[in-house]
């Protein structure tokens, strides 16, 4: 009888760098929890693709979230404990929610996660930050609360709360060479942060480079582009044809968008499967992917500074051009003069054979 | 006046052999909660119970002085499973504060996205969440003598949802393994989808205004959204059946498990779902458009409907203090003396309120929450309520049940019950459920409920979905109607988030926002006792809840603890610390410590 046979195709998968990897998920910054609600939207790999193994090549990834986990209490917790002894390696550490500031005050804590068995009191967040950052390979700040500040971190706040490059530092580099990484949108969408997670699996992995990032360490491919390059409703922009109620399907920049400065994708990818958005379906860019966030956007509704002067310079040309468009379609509206049914070939053949 | 609401249980602290068990944190829920109790084994109760959690950001400090229009897009940011309730609830206070009233397309645009999220997030929070306390695994390690019974029982309605025993339906709630748990994931995307189609996005809305929507209605957009509701309607003909069998079975397994979880019947319901036709969104008119919502808004006292009149709920809203880091506001200003219609306005109403955070060492002695305790003021006795929501289906169904007023077809309210009615989807014929006001209010019927509600918010999408398409094909397409930030003015709204009451009130002097408190339903069931004595929502229910769990002290999960607390569907990001009552150690024969050993 013939033996088991290895299939030929079998040379095409390759043994990840490493075969496990944990990912360690603060939610404990100053949040809402949004962005894990969102990374439950997500399909582009969808969280259960992720830790079913649905992409060969992978590492087996051990999820700790505290929205989604089985554990509970110290059950939950004893993984923070192990990845700070090193018996968790490797993990990524997720951080979401922003960095409050706990030297501002005497006592107490704006935020905390678990109970100091010495002290009997709170661990803060950043107490955890500090303990688990130099232990992860990789670190991710999910959304624009853990990445830049965020709503928490508005004028007048009482917390001094800020992003986690503005705690750790600009310049932190992880214990594998690889900055931190930042993923934000208020809440981040979620197929921008599964890929960028899956991207790092990869780079973990060994089949991926360095995770390209901009100035403001955000993965170029996904924050590259504005909103008003992505925008579907930039055809209204460019012939100067601007809504001035908020309900209508043309151009919104007056009615408060700041799409044309905005660093985000999407108007271009849809929020989930394609399906909503922002100004592509009628809500003006409240620029949630930036580090200005929310304050240098505020008072929303009102129009941005640069939009009076750029639609008015667009009008003119806007209006000239659409007047001249509009004349072409006519024309194209219109079907050649030889389709008819009079019995005469006028389409320019002259036939022979009948 | 003494407005103790006298426990029904006995505190008293004089039995031994009291094992302290804590979970810090509590996992699969939203936002940041821990429990600390003392359990008596020997007796199988929970003696004591705290609860804190460890979240303060400031809203009502950094929203004063900014421009009132922007309130809507920064209270969403409050909460990130139902941050949209809350951006609705700010439209709702400054529609009135502003004084427009948006086109009736608008308020279907809103109602129908409002209702997809109540189908998305009851959904996933129940089967993604709330199931895991049911799965298998679960089962298997807290009461294996109840999985073993489980797995030789026959599904009463098999038939209908496809699982033959008990314990395949327990099999297939196991998290990412379990079938019945990817497809209820996979669910919650496709009601997300209706919900941006609505709203724009997922979880902070980008295109309601106060004023109306942006959302531009089309054939393509109504379409795109009826097509996945009619999915969803297939869906719940066979989730009802499936969770009243699991439901059920747990009554049966375990006698006496009606116990846990429960308390006395003491219910608030904000009201949802606006009528165009009613709605001006003046104060004046409040009582009449608050009745024509399609969620009655109500408060239940011992089974008994006491008022379904928003102002009336309104002005008996009391925030008091206790046991939170805060400092009392009664020298600060006082905002609002009068309401519009001139009755008087309490010091303690969220009007008048003014946040003093004091952070502090937490000390269980004396003040170690965030939280402040809102109360509800029943004019008939002087007692300062300390209602729940049950984490909101419950108290809907029931106000609304009792209050007789909606029928819709889809929905019909009859008294004592709410009826509820499918239409034929592609493989499944029409359905009418009837969800009947419950004997007890306790983990299980809450937990029921809210299967039901998700039938309930179908139903009024149904309704929703056709008033739409009237209006679109009458050309009636305007979604937004002007209006003019005033000077002075004051708002007010109420909605039902996901897990029940949420109220909104706004102040505003020289066109900025002077003062405003959102007081969403968690602080409502998750507070601690209040300078009255009285003690919060989550003292009565977990305190004294039974104990059915088969481990002793040193596998012990406090699963039923678990399910006590998730059947309120905490949700805890608006900075909730709670205290559920007096915690004095008697004797400790074990402390499980953190990743030693446990």
């Amino acid at each position: 009888m013939a033996t088991e046979t290895v299939p030929y195709g079998r040379v095409t998968q390759k043994a990840p760098a490493v075969s496990d990897v944990h990912i360690v998920w603060i939610t404990a910054g100053l949040g809402c929890d949004g962005d894990s609600v969102s990374v439950t939207a997500a399909t582009q790999p969808s969280i259960e693709d992720v830790l079913l193994g649905a992409i060969p090549g992978l590492p087996r990834v051990h999820l700790h979230n505290p929205v989604l986990a089985y554990e509970n209490g110290d059950d939950f917790l004893k993984f923070w404990y192990e990845a700070e002894k090193g018996k968790l390696d490797p993990f990524v550490l997720v951080v979401e929610g922003s960095i409050p500031n706990e030297r501002i005050k005497k006592e107490g804590y704006w935020a905390a996660l678990g109970t100091n068995p010495n002290t009997g009191q709170p661990i803060t967040t950043n107490e955890w930050i500090d303990r688990l950052a130099p232990k992860a390979v990789a670190v991710i700040a999910c959304g624009t609360c853990a990445t830049y500040g965020g709503i928490h971190a508005m004028e007048g706040n009482p917390t001094g709360c800020m992003g986690l490059a503005d705690y750790l530092g600009w310049n932190w580099i992880s214990k594998a060479g690889l900055p931190i990484v930042n993923v934000p949108g208020c809440p981040v969408q979620p197929d921008n942060f599964m890929e960028t997670v899956l991207y790092l699996l990869y780079q973990v992995a060994g089949r991926a480079p360095m995770i390209p990032l901009d100035d403001q360490l955000r993965p170029t491919w996904l924050f590259g582009k504005t909103v008003h390059e992505g925008c579907d409703r930039a055809g209204y922009y460019e012939q100067g044809d601007f809504a001035e109620v908020y309900g209508s399907p043309k151009c919104i920049v007056k009615l408060g968008c700041w799409g044309p400065v905005v660093n985000c994708n999407v108007p271009k990818r849809g929020w989930m499967a394609g399906v909503g958005g922002c100004p592509n379906v009628g809500g003006i860019c409240i620029g949630c992917t930036m580090p200005g966030f929310p304050d240098k956007f505020m008072p929303f509704m009102d129009e941005p500074p640069g939009a009076k002067i750029s639609t008015g310079a667009v009008g003119a040309y806007g209006r000239t051009i659409s007047t001249l468009r509009t004349l072409t379609q006519a024309t194209c509206n219109k079907e050649p003069k030889w389709r008819h049914p009079r019995p005469e070939l006028t389409t320019g053949y002259h036939p022979r054979s009948y | 006046m003494s407005t103790i609401t006298a426990p029904t249980h006995d505190t008293s602290t004089k039995s031994k052999n009291l094992v302290e068990m804590n979970w810090d944190p509590i996992t699969r829920i939203v936002g940041s909660l821990g429990i600390f109790t003392k359990i008596d084994f020997g007796n199988r109760r929970v003696a004591e119970c705290h609860s804190t959690s460890s979240i303060f950001r400031g809203y009502s400090i950094f929203m004063k002085g900014k421009d009132p229009r922007d309130a809507h897009f920064i209270t969403s940011r409050i909460c990130g499973i139902c941050g949209d309730n809350h951006a609705t609830c700010a439209t709702y206070a400054q529609n009135m504060a502003f004084g427009v009233r948006p086109p009736a397309m608008a308020e279907w645009i809103v109602n129908l996205g409002e209702a997809a999220e109540y189908m998305f997030d009851h959904n996933i929070f129940q089967d993604n969440l709330v199931g895991v306390d049911f799965c298998e695994q679960m089962v298997k390690e807290t009461n294996p003598g109840v999985y073993a019974k489980a797995e030789k029982t026959q599904s009463p309605h098999a038939n209908l949802h496809g699982y033959r025993t008990i314990a395949d339906i327990m099999k297939a709630l196991n998290p990412f393994t379990g079938s019945f748990y990817r497809e209820a994931l996979q669910m919650s995307r496709m009601t997300r989808e209706m919900f941006c189609l609505m709203e724009g996005r997922h979880v902070h809305p980008s295109t309601l205004y106060p004023g109306g929507v942006g959302t531009v209605p089309t054939i393509q957009l109504f379409t795109d959204y009826i097509v996945r509701l009619m999915k969803y309607v297939e869906f719940m003909k066979k989730v009802v059946p499936l969770h009243d069998d699991l439901f059920d079975f747990f009554y049966e397994a375990l006698p006496g498990y009606e116990e846990v979880g429960k308390r006395r019947v003491l219910l608030g319901c904000w009201g949802s779902f606006n009528d165009p036709a009613v709605c001006d969104y003046t104060y004046k008119n409040m009582t009449e458009w608050g009745r024509a919502m399609y969620v009655t808004p109500g408060v239940v006292v011992d089974g008994k409907l006491v008022t379904t009149d928003l102002v009336d709920i309104n002005l008996n809203i009391r925030i008091l203090l206790g046991s939170s880091f805060y400092d009392d506001w009664q020298n600060s200003e006082t905002f609002v003396k009068n309401d519009p219609l001139g009755n008087p306005v309490d010091k303690h109403h969220p009007w008048n309120q003014t946040t003093i955070p004091r952070p502090q060492k937490r000390d269980f002695g004396g003040k170690y929450t965030w939280v402040m305790s809102p109360r509800w003021f029943d004019k008939r006795t002087g007692d300062h309520l300390a209602l729940d929501t049950g984490g909101g289906p419950i108290a809907r169904l029931w106000a609304t049940a009792l209050a007789g007023l909606v029928d819709i077809g889809y929905i019909k309210a009859t008294g004592n019950s709410v009826k509820m009615y499918l239409p034929k989807t592609t493989s499944l014929p029409e359905v009418e459920f009837e969800w009947k006001v419950p004997k007890w209010s306790n983990a299980i019927e809450r937990d029921r409920a809210r299967t039901y509600f998700q039938v309930y918010a179908a139903c009024c999408a149904l309704h929703f979905a056709e008033q739409a398409l009237e209006e679109l094909h009458s050309g009636r397409t305007r979604t937004w109607n002007e209006f003019k930030v005033p000077e002075e003015a004051i708002g007010c709204g109420f909605h039902e988030a996901v897990r029940g009451v949420l109220s909104h009130h706004v102040v505003i002097r020289k066109g900025k926002i002077a003062n405003y408190h959102p007081y969403p339903p968690t602080p409502w069931n998750a507070n601690p006792r209040d300078v009255y004595g009285t003690p919060g929502p989550y003292e009565d229910a977990v305190q004294n809840t039974p104990i059915f769990e088969e481990n002793g002290p040193d596998k012990f999960k406090g699963i039923d603890i678990m399910r006590a607390v998730r059947s309120f569907d905490p949700c805890l990001p608006c900075g909730v610390h709670m205290y559920l009552g007096n915690g004095k150690v008697l004797e400790t024969r074990h402390s499980p410590m953190f990743g030693v050993g446990v």
